[in-house]
């Protein structure tokens, strides 16, 4: 009896550990990309888009809505590695600025890029799937 | 007693601070040269300092600006082009506090020279301008052939500023803001880049403006 116990508990406490590995790996990942995200807009992001995200006034858009973000997810990636030169409306404001294409980005830079664009600056819009991003930048043109 | 001496001690050195800083004088920079003159049967060393030499252009309204537009003024220049994606957005960002904190102060004037000829003409100065929400002349953005704005960013700002083939944005040009006196003096270089420096030259802006407050045209 309470060695049937004991083994119970073992199996609870190892499926706990599993679990909880599991977990972390994913959030290690996102963690990963968050950071190395950062560091990839400081480089190529924030000259325009401004440290926290805010834009410069009306001639570079701000990335703090949240609805654009939400509304426009299935194309974020190909606006990040091919630009923009289109006119959006972001809270009532119209931009017209061309944004410039990176095309030098790769499929794994431009997920880190929203990964933390997408969790910054107000946004909360969870992790990014690298294999997702490959299959729409693959189709941006 | 040795409370009284510590406050005494304390008072002291925040008015050591606070004199430190308002005598805080410029410096003047650039090239200068020094010349005898006799001034009365003796032999006087003046010293000539470098000055801004006079310039011409079009302004976002198409209205001619010429050096005589910043007499008894002191102003900040600065080179950009409007569709440069690197340094330009971070000095107009910096240069936006500038304006904000001396908007309307006839004294004081940021003049910004494009590097883009080609680009850059009025009418495009002028969106720049409405989109970054500038109104009226105190800060004027300014349109002048390649030549002469490659030439004044060298020799009068000491910035360099030119065409480069292998660079991407095809412009190499340095961030600097450079404070100008009422006597078209160069009184101050700044990282425009900076956050810090430009809150820097905010305050030497404010030092200067009192130097010179009394001599305004």
């Amino acid at each position: 009896m309470r060695n049937r116990v004991l083994y119970i508990l073992f199996t609870v406490a190892c499926l706990c550990i599993f679990i909880q590995a599991c977990q972390s790996e994913q959030e290690i990942t996102y963690a990963r990309y968050y950071v190395n995200g950062k560091g990839l807009y400081e480089k190529y992001c924030q000259n325009c888009h401004a440290p926290d995200g805010s834009g410069l006034k009306n001639l570079y858009p701000p990335l703090t809505d949240t609805v654009y973000m939400k509304d426009n997810l299935g194309k974020l990636a190909c606006i990040v590695k091919y630009g923009l030169n289109d006119t959006i409306t972001i809270g009532g404001q119209v931009y017209d600025s061309k944004m410039p294409a990176t095309t030098e980005l790769t499929d794994i830079d431009v997920t880190q890029i929203l990964v933390y664009i997408g969790n910054s600056f107000g946004n909360k819009l969870g992790t990014f799937d690298m294999k997702e991003v490959s299959s729409q930048v693959k189709e941006c043109r | 007693m040795r409370l009284l001496l510590f406050i005494i001690c304390c008072i002291l050195t925040l008015q050591a601070c606070t004199s430190g800083s308002q005598n805080k004088k410029l410096p003047i920079l650039g090239e200068r040269e020094a010349v005898e003159t006799q001034v009365k049967g003796k032999t006087v060393v003046d010293t000539i300092y470098q000055t801004v030499a006079p310039f011409s252009y079009l302004n976002q309204d198409s209205v001619r600006v010429s050096n005589s537009d910043f007499d008894g003024r002191i102003y900040v220049a600065d080179f950009f082009f409007t569709s440069c994606n690197t340094i330009c957005p971070q000095m107009h960002r910096n240069m936006l506090k500038v304006y904000e904190k001396f908007k309307g102060n006839p004294q004081v004037k940021i003049l910004s020279h494009s590097i883009d000829a080609k680009y850059d003409v009025p009418s495009r100065l002028k969106k720049y301008a409405g989109k970054l929400g500038i109104e009226g002349n105190q800060w004027e953005f300014v349109h002048g052939s390649s030549d002469s704005i490659y030439n004044v960013s060298a020799k009068n700002y000491l910035v360099a500023a030119y065409e480069d083939k292998t660079d991407p944005q095809g412009f190499v040009h340095q961030g600097w803001f450079i404070l100008v006196d009422k006597n078209k003096h160069l009184r101050g270089a700044y990282d425009g880049t900076k956050a810090d420096q430009v809150e820097l030259m905010i305050n030497d802006m404010q030092i200067l403006l009192d130097e010179q407050g009394g001599d305004a045209k």
